[in-house]
């Protein structure tokens, strides 16, 4: 493995020494670059929003995601190394791997939920999630699926579609302030909510591409 | 300039800082176009005449070598048994898929080769696909060697954004075969918007739409200060020009009454290229079919023209809208629509698209030329350093089959690359002891809709109540878009790793055959990569030995100090030779000879590291 720091100084919570696999020197644990001869280091194990320097918040302004983004890949990206040698190539995927994997999760809020979720003890997809029953919603969510199959032109379909965008960007906001004030079971019931309109919405456009093909 | 004479067999090889030059080209369906960047400005290598474009068309006789280009074309309509043009469409195809176009296929298939790459029938000659692009690539870099007075060994070569696996493997081993390194396989969309990004200074949402000869290309890109970000991209690798002369020569050729053989096939093709070509200024057309025994006259009116491509170009748009759709963006957000591809030239498209879009096109790059010059900035970003940024994205889901046919995606579409996803699966029989994995590309849920990758068996699992094996499986894409696929079982450790390569594609032998069988390159291109890697390796050793003197120095005696010197001489001296095994040995003798240099920096920083701590408990 690559990604695991190679030996570690550190005691307890002490600041960590990694071996630059370059120069053989010192350097700290989780740095991009060795300090001394400037090779590229690997990455280490970071959750998401350590990795590109953010907190650990649900709140994320994704013009801000984006320039840590570019920033961290501007310096790591593959091209970036395309004259050096091998092993600091392979490096440099890594780290551009490790980048885009966070980048993807926290970019897209529904993701980044779920993450965020998985983080706090709550997993929700995957193996090991633990559901929730939501009445409620899994009564909306059978209304308005019959609303959709039975809208036979594109304008019943588009009024659907925007009626769950709505219903997504309030249910977001929710979310956000459960995440905030720390009631996970209502961010979780939050998470289940958008997912299932993100998904409607999706549905609808899906419907209403085939209703403006059939025209 | 002096030139130094060298013995047959006796050239250098050329020293690291004597690398060849690196240049951009655009393998297209119709044309290629090679281009050199010298300090953010690329010019397009042209020939005596000012022409750019290199007809991707190769005439091949039984004796000499064969004819690239406008020369080879000229022979379509004289000795058309022998040329071969859009070799690009066959890219990466397998046999069963080129058996399955019959007579639109206008050559004669031989037998595949032993990987299971199709390979046509030209005369005496059986010829793959990578085989017939490698005489376009030669003939590309030649053109451009004479112009640039240098030899030229690296290149970024462009694909399109939505070639699969299976043909990007194949135009990366197409360059090889043509003796030219490639630094990075760069999305023809991609480089188009590198181009006009860095012309322009351009920011925000853009769409570049690329119609080409054989390929159709819709990407969605966000530029920002350097970096140019695709956002998401669709496309068609089957839609492009062709099908508008296809269309064309069928019309035709159904008002004749005679049937057609596939030479006769070939020459209507050029006959309807020529007719919708002049449609492009004028209104209509009128000329003669001369083929068989028998010539015809036919009429052709740009209405009609229109008419017969009106659902091609409407599928363009389809394509385009949806790909906006997928990443919830809508026309009017964008700042500007970029044109490529010659088949952007026929009217109906530019209206089209400008119709759609709700603005008019932005076409100030000639559309022929624009992706070389893309390629070439990057090919200098690469050799050169450089600000730009390119950020590109996996054109197609990246799959394995499970049971019942049923494709589970491992890697989605659009998703950033390099990538590298695992997903974990399972035994589904007591005791079974290997899994056979099938690697599939593509959108659709069923395996026999998706591109086919390839397939390996992963064996030794220990024997495990069905459901109890661990097995992972890692999908690597690197920033070219190629994918690695390994395999590890979890519980044990039992691993198999495969480079994959497309199923119908050509063996590691085949492509070493031909590597040797390629009179430019016979002169061992491995040996040479393998120095130049050994000198990359060895120059970094000594930067990282350097660079921890020039930090930690006062650690070592002078006596010490010297000897690593020493080493690192030996290493310079063994670098400016070509003898790679010296240059290896120097390298690893100057790592054992700082090792214990390296022990006390450590120590070093471990009580640096302890101290400051200790400050920061007495500070907290």
């Amino acid at each position: 493995m690559t990604n695991a720091p190679q030996t570690s100084a550190s005691t307890n919570n002490g600041p960590a020494l990694s071996v630059c696999w370059s120069c053989k020197g010192p350097v700290a644990w989780g740095g991009l670059f060795c300090g001394t001869c400037k090779a590229v280091q690997p990455p280490v194990p970071l959750d998401h929003f350590a990795r590109l320097g953010l907190k650990r918040d649900f709140d994320i302004k994704v013009p801000v995601l984006d320039q840590l983004y570019f920033g961290f890949q501007r310096q790591l990206h593959p091209d970036r190394f395309a004259a050096a040698a091998p092993k600091a190539k392979q490096i440099s995927q890594s780290q551009a791997v490790a980048f885009n994997d966070a980048y993807e999760t926290l970019k897209d809020p529904l993701t980044r939920a779920a993450y965020l979720l998985d983080l706090l003890g709550e997993k929700v997809e995957g193996e090991g999630a633990h559901t929730i029953v939501d009445e409620e919603l899994l009564m909306d969510q059978l209304e308005r699926r019959e609303a959709l199959m039975e809208a036979d032109n594109p304008a019943a379909v588009e009024a659907i579609a925007r009626h769950a965008k709505l219903d997504a960007e309030t249910t977001l906001s929710a979310l956000a302030s459960d995440f905030a004030s720390g009631d996970k079971i209502a961010a979780k019931r939050g998470y289940l909510r958008l997912k299932y309109l993100v998904k409607l919405g999706e549905e609808a456009r899906a419907r209403r591409a085939r209703l403006t093909l059939a025209r | 300039m002096l030139l130094q004479i060298h013995e047959p067999g006796e050239t250098p090889l050329p020293h690291e800082t004597e690398k060849g030059l690196a240049v951009g080209i655009d393998l297209g369906t119709t044309n290629s176009v090679v281009a050199f960047a010298r300090d953010q400005k690329a010019e397009i290598v042209r020939d005596a005449r000012g022409v750019g474009l290199v007809p991707s068309v190769v005439a091949y006789f039984d004796d000499g070598d064969p004819l690239v280009g406008e020369r080879a074309r000229l022979e379509l309509l004289d000795n058309p048994e022998a040329v071969v043009s859009s070799i690009k469409r066959l890219m990466g195809r397998g046999v069963d898929e080129l058996v399955k176009l019959g007579d639109a296929l206008p050559y004669e298939l031989g037998p595949p080769a032993d990987g299971g790459m199709a390979r046509l029938k030209i005369g005496e000659r059986l010829l793959t696909p990578v085989e017939i692009s490698a005489d376009i690539l030669r003939a590309v870099k030649q053109r451009a060697e004479i112009a640039l007075g240098r030899a030229v060994d690296c290149a970024v070569v462009t694909v399109p954004a939505y070639f699969d696996d299976a043909a990007r493997t194949a135009t990366r081993d197409a360059a090889r075969l043509a003796g030219l390194e490639v630094l990075r396989l760069v999305a023809e969309p991609t480089a188009a918007a590198l181009a006009y990004g860095l012309d322009s200074q351009a920011e925000g949402l853009y769409a570049v739409y690329d119609l080409g000869g054989g390929t159709f290309d819709f990407s969605l890109l966000r530029l920002e200060r350097g970096v140019f970000q695709v956002l998401a991209t669709g496309g068609d690798a089957a839609l492009g020009g062709d099908d508008f002369d296809n269309a064309i020569a069928q019309r035709f050729m159904g008002e004749r009454s005679d049937k057609l053989d596939r030479d006769h096939v070939k020459q209507a093709l050029v006959t309807a290229r020529l007719a919708k070509e002049c449609l492009t200024d004028r209104d209509d057309w009128d000329g003669f079919l001369d083929l068989g025994e028998a010539e015809s006259a036919h009429k052709l009116t740009r209405a009609e023209f229109e008419k017969l491509i009106a659902p091609l170009v409407e599928r363009t748009i389809e394509i385009a809208a949806a790909t906006l759709e997928d990443a919830g963006v809508t026309p009017d957000q964008l700042g500007g629509v970029v044109l490529v591809g010659g088949s952007t030239r026929v009217p109906l498209v530019r209206a089209r698209v400008a119709e759609f879009f709700g603005k008019p096109p932005l076409t100030d790059i000639d559309p022929d030329e624009v992706v070389a010059v893309g390629a070439a900035l990057q090919a200098e970003a690469l050799t050169a350093g450089s600000d730009t940024l390119l950020l590109d994205v996996l054109p197609l889901s990246l799959g394995l089959e499970t049971m019942g046919g049923i494709v589970e995606k491992v890697v989605e579409r659009n998703t950033p690359i390099p990538v590298s996803r695992a997903q974990e699966f399972t035994t589904y029989q007591d005791g079974q002891n290997a899994m056979a994995l099938h690697v599939v590309q593509g959108e659709r849920e069923m395996v026999d809709q998706c591109r086919s990758l390839a397939r390996f068996t992963l064996d030794g699992i220990p024997p495990m109540v069905a459901g109890a094996a661990r097995i992972r499986v890692t999908f690597a894409v690197d920033a070219d878009g190629l994918l690695t696929v390994a395999a590890k079982e979890a519980t044990t450790g039992v691993e198999s790793r495969i480079e994959v390569k497309p199923s119908y594609g050509l063996t590691e032998d085949e492509m070493a055959a031909m590597l040797r069988a390629s009179i430019d390159n016979a002169q061992d291109d491995m040996e040479r990569r393998l120095l130049t890697e050994a000198r990359v390796e060895a120059r970094r050793a000594v930067n990282a030995v350097q660079a921890a003197l020039a930090a930690d120095a006062d650690l070592l005696s002078a006596e010490e100090q010297a000897r690593i010197n020493e080493t690192i001489d030996v290493v310079e001296r063994a670098m400016s030779s070509t003898d790679r095994a010296a240059i290896q040995g120097a390298a690893e003798e100057l790592e054992h000879r700082t090792k214990i240099f390296a022990e006390r920096r450590m120590d070093r920083g471990i009580r640096k590291a302890l101290a400051g701590r200790a400050v920061a408990d007495i500070g907290g």
